[in-house]
Formats: C-alpha cells, sequence, structure tokens
C-alpha cells in the first residue's frame, strides 16, 4: 500500500511537472530526445509506389546541418551511390557512371531516390530551438495518450518548413505527429514517428513516416532506424570528396 | 465546228490571249493557295506527331492524367506483346514504343567533376530494330549539324542549342541524370556522337535523343516505354481514321485488359479473407469478378476521387488507353479549327477567282456584241452564234486551266520540296505547339482538278450570261452596236 501510494504521488507529481512545461521547455526536451552533435544511422527506406514497394538499405553520418555522408547499401542498382552534403551542396557517386556530380542547392528539398523525404529531411540534423519559436496550442488525445499540440513558427529564414504543427507526446517528449507547411500556408507534408525506444538514455523513434501531401495518391514512405549511435567522433576525412569514390 | 472556233481563237490574239493568260494565272494561284495551305497544315500537325503525340498514341491511363509530369512510374509493361497485338488490330499503321523523360545532363572536366549542367528533356526512340521507321519521320540526317547519326546504345544526339548551352563537342561523354521508372536515382553516361537542329522554333531548345535501348538501360525500363506512338502507314494524318481506331481500341481492348486487372486485384484482396482456403476452386474464380461487377456497379472506380482516402486506387489505372492526335492539349480545337478554317479561305478565295473570270466572259462576250451583229446578218441563226460562244470560252478555259493547273502544281510542288523558310516568326513565337520553321505546300490529288471549277466552269457561266442578250436584242440594235 505504501509503495502505491509513492508510485501514485511520483507520478502525480510528474504530470503537474509536465503540464506546466512552457513552450521553450519543451522544445528544450524535444531537442534533448531528437538531437546529437553527431549520428549514425544505419537505416531502411520503404518507398511506396504505386506498382511496387522498394526498400533501400543506408547508412548516413551526419554532423549537425553542414555535414552529411550517406552510403547506399541495398538494393544491387543504389549500392555503392554515395551522397556527401557540405553545406548547401551536394555530391553524388554512383559506380556506374564513375562521376562525381554536383547537385545544385535547390535540390536538397528534392525527394530522395523517389521517396517522400527530401535530402533534408534525411540529411539535417539542428536544434529546433534554434530555428523556430513555438506556441501550446492546446492538449489532446491521441492513440490514447495526452499529447500537447504545439505550433512553430520559424525564426531563421531558408527552412523547408517555415511553419509545423506538432502533437508532443506529454512522456516522451517527443513529436508523435507533425504537420510540415510552406510559408504560404500550404501544407506540404505529414510525419509520424513510432516505435519510440530509450537509447543511449534518450526516447527515439526507430519509425519514421513521412507522407508528401502534394504527391497525389502518395501512400508514404518508411524510414526505419535499424541503428542510431549519438555523438560519436566523425572524422573529418568522413565528408571529403575523395571518399565518394572509395 | 471546234477545229474552226480553235484556229479562230490562234489567229485573233485579242480574243485570246488575255483571257488565257487571266485563266492561267488564276488557276495557277487557286492550285498554289490550297496546296500551300493543305501542306502547311499538314506540317503543323506532322511536326506534333513526329515529336510529341503520333498520329494515335498508347499510354496508360494513369500516364495520361499526369503527362506532363513525365511520369515514368505510370509507364507500360510488356510493350513487345503490346505492339504485336497492336499490328496485329490495325496493320495499316506502324508502332513505336518511346521514353520520354526530363533530367539534368552533366558535363565532367578533367578530373571527372561536373562542369556544366542544364536541365534536358529526353527522348528515347525505336531507332535500331528492324522494322522502325523512326530515322525517315524524324528526317535527322537532313537536320544534323554535326557529327553522326546513333550507332549505339550509348550514344546520343543533343539539340545544337543545347551543345552551346554546355559548350560540348562531339565525342564528348555526358551523363544523364534522372529517375528510375521506380523513382530511383539514376545517372548515367551517353556519348555525343551529333547535334541537330529540328527548325521547329524552341521545341528543341533542350532536346537530347537516345535509342530506346539506351533509355532502357539509363532509366532501369526493360520492356517498358512511356508511350507506343501510331503513325498511318503513308505519314498522312487522316483524323476520322485515328479517331475511329481510337474508339475501337479503347472500347474492346482497353476494357477488357481494365476488367482483367480489376478481377486480378479482387482475386488478392478476397485471398486475405478468412475462410478463403475453404471455398473450391470454381467458386474462387467466380468471386472476382462478382466483386468487380459489384464495383462497377456501384461505380466506385468511377467516382473513385470521392472515396478519398478510404478507396482502394483502381488496378485498372494501368490499363493501355489510345489517344488520337487530336486529343492532345488544344489540338482538338486546333485540327477543328484549322479545317473550317482552311475550308472557308479556300471557299473565299475560289469565288473571288469566279466571280473575276466571270466577269472576263461576260466583258468578252459584250465586246463582241457587234460581230455578232454581223453574224446574224449573214445568216447564222441565235442559237448557233450562242453555241459556238460557249464552245469558245470552253475551250479557252479549258486550255488555261490545264496550263494553270501544271503551273499551280509545278509551283507547289516546288514548295514542297524545298518549303518556305519563317524560321525568325517561328523562334519568336511560344514553344508550347511544335511549329515548324520551314513550311511546305502538299501536292494532293484534288489539286488536279480544283482548279477547273473557277477555270473552265465560271468563264463558261459568264460568256452564257452575256450571250443571252444576243436573244433580247434585235438584229438592227446589234448592228448599231456594229457601226458604233
Amino acid at each position: 500500500m505504501k509503495n502505491y501510494l509513492i508510485l501514485f504521488f511520483l507520478s502525480s507529481f510528474s504530470f503537474t511537472q509536465s503540464d506546466h512545461m512552457s513552450a521553450d521547455d519543451i522544445m528544450k526536451e524535444i531537442d534533448k530526445n531528437l538531437n546529437a552533435e553527431s549520428r549514425i544511422i544505419t537505416s531502411e527506406m520503404v518507398v511506396k509506389g504505386r506498382r511496387s514497394n522498394r526498400t533501400i538499405k543506408s547508412k548516413n553520418w551526419i554532423v549537425g546541418t553542414e555535414l552529411a555522408f550517406i552510403e547506399y547499401l541495398s538494393p544491387p542498382r543504389e549500392s555503392g551511390t554515395k551522397m556527401l552534403k557540405i553545406g548547401e551542396k551536394l555530391y553524388t557517386y554512383s559506380p556506374q557512371t564513375d562521376r562525381v556530380i554536383q547537385i545544385s542547392g535547390h535540390m536538397l528539398r528534392q525527394s530522395v531516390m523517389g521517396s517522400d523525404m527530401s535530402y533534408n529531411d534525411m540529411m539535417e540534423d539542428r536544434p529546433m530551438e534554434e530555428l523556430y519559436s513555438a506556441t501550446i496550442e492546446g492538449s489532446t488525445i491521441l492513440d490514447g495518450r495526452e499529447h500537447w499540440v504545439m505550433v512553430l513558427n520559424a525564426k531563421v529564414k531558408g527552412l523547408s518548413y517555415p511553419k509545423r504543427r506538432s502533437w508532443v507526446d506529454k512522456e516522451y517528449l517527443l513529436p508523435k505527429k507533425e504537420e510540415l507547411y510552406a510559408k504560404s500556408g500550404k501544407l506540404l507534408k505529414t510525419a509520424s514517428l513510432k516505435g519510440i525506444k530509450k537509447i543511449d538514455g534518450r526516447w527515439f523513434p526507430s519509425k519514421f513516416v513521412y507522407k508528401d501531401e502534394l504527391k497525389r495518391n502518395s501512400k508514404g514512405t518508411e524510414w526505419i532506424i535499424d541503428n542510431i549511435q549519438f555523438n560519436k567522433k566523425i572524422p573529418d576525412s568522413r565528408f571529403s570528396k575523395a571518399l565518394l569514390r572509395k | 465546228m471546234i477545229k474552226f472556233l480553235a484556229k479562230g481563237l490562234i489567229r485573233d490574239r485579242s480574243r485570246s490571249f488575255f483571257p488565257l493568260l487571266t485563266i492561267v494565272i488564276t488557276v495557277t494561284l487557286v492550285i498554289f493557295v490550297i496546296g500551300f495551305m493543305e501542306g502547311a497544315m499538314n506540317n503543323f500537325l506532322q511536326s506534333t506527331a513526329v515529336i510529341s503525340s503520333g498520329h494515335v498514341k498508347v499510354i496508360t491511363k494513369a500516364y495520361k492524367k499526369e503527362s506532363n509530369q513525365l511520369p515514368n512510374d505510370l509507364a507500360l509493361f510488356e510493350t513487345e506483346k503490346t505492339i504485336q497485338n497492336l499490328y496485329d488490330m490495325y496493320p495499316n499503321y506502324f508502332w513505336s514504343p518511346r521514353i520520354t523523360f526530363g533530367g539534368l545532363l552533366d558535363v565532367p572536366d578533367k578530373n571527372g567533376e561536373t562542369k556544366e549542367q542544364a536541365p534536358v528533356f529526353g527522348i528515347g526512340i525505336d531507332f535500331f530494330s528492324e522494322k522502325s521507321r523512326q530515322t525517315e519521320i524524324w528526317e535527322l540526317e537532313k537536320y544534323l549539324i554535326n557529327g553522326h547519326l546513333l550507332k549505339n546504345r550509348d550514344d546520343a544526339l543533343i539539340s545544337s542549342k543545347l551543345a552551346e548551352q554546355l559548350n560540348v563537342d562531339i565525342g564528348s561523354a555526358i551523363t544523364l541524370i534522372s529517375s528510375t521508372m521506380d523513382n530511383a536515382f539514376a545517372t548515367y553516361n551517353f556519348n555525343v556522337t551529333g547535334t541537330f537542329d529540328l527548325n521547329k522554333g524552341q521545341a528543341d531548345k533542350q532536346m537530347m535523343l537516345v535509342d530506346i535501348s539506351g533509355a532502357r538501360q539509363a532509366l532501369d525500363m526493360t520492356d517498358a516505354a512511356s508511350e507506343i506512338f501510331g503513325y498511318h502507314n503513308s505519314l498522312y494524318y487522316d483524323d476520322e481514321e485515328a479517331v475511329r481506331i481510337r474508339s475501337n481500341f479503347n472500347l474492346t481492348y482497353s476494357d477488357s485488359i481494365a476488367q482483367m486487372l480489376r478481377n486480378e486485384e479482387s482475386y488478392d484482396a478476397l485471398s486475405y479473407m478468412s475462410g478463403w482456403n475453404k471455398i473450391s476452386n470454381t467458386v474462387k474464380k467466380k468471386l472476382p469478378k462478382q466483386r468487380t461487377n459489384a464495383l462497377s456497379d456501384n461505380q466506385m472506380y468511377d467516382n473513385i476521387d470521392e472515396w478519398d482516402d478510404f478507396s482502394v486506387e483502381d488496378p485498372a489505372i494501368f490499363t493501355p488507353t489510345m489517344i488520337a492526335l487530336r486529343d492532345g492539349s488544344q489540338l482538338a480545337n486546333m485540327v477543328d479549327f484549322s479545317n473550317v478554317a482552311m475550308g472557308v479561305m479556300a471557299g473565299i478565295f475560289l469565288v473571288i477567282v469566279m466571280i473575276v473570270l466571270w466577269n472576263l466572259g461576260l466583258m468578252s462576250g459584250l465586246r463582241r456584241y457587234g460581230e455578232f451583229g454581223l453574224r446574224l446578218a449573214i445568216g447564222e441563226s441565235k442559237g448557233q452564234v450562242y453555241r459556238s460562244m460557249i464552245i469558245e470560252a470552253l475551250l479557252i478555259g479549258f486550255v488555261g486551266t490545264l496550263l494553270g493547273t501544271l503551273l499551280g502544281v509545278s509551283l507547289t510542288y516546288y514548295v514542297q520540296e524545298f518549303g518556305i523558310d519563317y524560321s525568325e516568326a517561328i523562334n519568336q513565337m511560344s514553344s508550347e505547339m511544335v511549329l515548324p520553321n520551314v513550311f511546305y505546300a502538299k501536292v494532293t490529288s484534288e489539286l488536279y482538278y480544283i482548279g477547273f471549277i473557277p477555270g473552265v466552269l465560271a468563264t463558261a457561266l459568264g460568256t452564257m450570261l452575256a450571250g443571252l442578250a444576243i436573244y433580247k436584242r434585235e438584229m438592227s440594235q446589234l448592228f448599231k452596236e456594229l457601226e458604233a
């Protein structure tokens, strides 16, 4: 009985605490979960096409928003293709052509491998707190769990999504569902984060589902995180053009 | 009698030369104007047919809806089989698969890194297969500026405008950056073997032509094609026939495939139902058909947009469907308008020419009233004079029309072969329509007889009208006019 009372007391304290968090506090907590100085990810991307689905395996090395390197592992046609992002420049190498091709900046908002994800969606990691100012719109129940509904407006220029609406889980302090808008207010994409697990002491989703709302008949893309390492030291040589051909 | 009158016409130049000259000039004009209008229209349609529409083309229903985005993920599968079926169904047409794609062309520097890039509109055409007439209809030898035609799978021809923009020489390697039909990232190296200028305004500004085997390799589209183009064996666009075969294909072949795809989908869907394995095979075969019929009855597939997220995508969207040249954007209006406009213009022109020649017949008749009075005085009957006048008019009209037709057809044939160059005007126009820079006339069978309407008919009618006065006037009155 005593243990139940303690548990009840602690849980009510935690609810009270999270219910009284400010928008800025929530953003900080989200960043603590999602953001890291560097990430090394092995993932599968399931692109749901209108005729068939494709699964693309890749390994990604990401440092902030400036540096990213992706190596595609399968299927055979994509295997060996590498992409390097340095700032606004994207270089790609494919073994079929043995060429390093530079892709211009606006391509970073284009689809990766025909998916509903853009290169920026996949290759950028920067604290949300630095990019957006947030307000809490209210609370709601989603999938039987308490969520805040938050509206995020861009603080800096040039973002892919100047406005976002997020449903933030009050326990995990992670957005479980997001609507991503253009500056004009047009809905560009929806994203949902699933399979939340504790990894390295933080809550992190094991699956992202993106749906490009501008694509008619889009069935969405699943990005499944097989393995993720946070804050590992990545040598500078990982982000050199020379590594593309190796 | 005819011989006698003919001699008279030859000896009296004032009676024959100027009327004959007028008829020759007007008939030549009639024939050339009609031949040029016909040819210009055919040039426009043929340019559009060669580059973007065929006389008819087969695509999937889904591709048709989004064709402006070049959606190769919605392309046709099993094209060889479909083409064979098309040859069996419509032997008067020849059929050719085609892949159209967009992307970027990347030119490397000496280290293999990007030097220049430009957007490209690529067309993979079946140049190499045995039956192919694509080299003939594209007339690439005529339009080649440098280099040679395609010989290998990885060869590419690029427009001279694009070559200039990218600063590319013959023999250079270029890399295509595009998407496969699965929407995967695709890069592929081609060798530039030649540059061309299609003389069709801005239509070829960003154009690259490759063999379909190269496009299939680059875009991972084995036995697939964006479109299958059909051209009448004569290469002449017959709008009525194109519309007829389009309707026939869509009502027979296309609908039967749609039904089959829906049945397959129904069969798959039913197979997930619990208890499926307990049902006998005979019942299993009936069920998909019943489901499809039910869905069709409910018009579910027809109103699929209204079902929003709850709907399944109609599997029939991947059914091949045929569209005729006139079904392309604004082309139906264009074809109808040009047919009407050509008819009206040719009609007005014919009427004007007929009035001129009628007037000519009338004037020649009136001028000779004195002569007729004299002929009546020496004993010829009014009927004989009237008949001789008409025979003379017919003789002049016939000879003039023959000469005019000969001259008109020759002139039309010359312009059919060499054309009239409108490059400067066309280059300033919009690039949405494929307009040829050089317009060619067309010698058609109607040109051989159309001149006889004004040349013979109008001259004879004019003379007949003038001759009626002979019956109305007394001999003495005609004599007075002779004295005057």
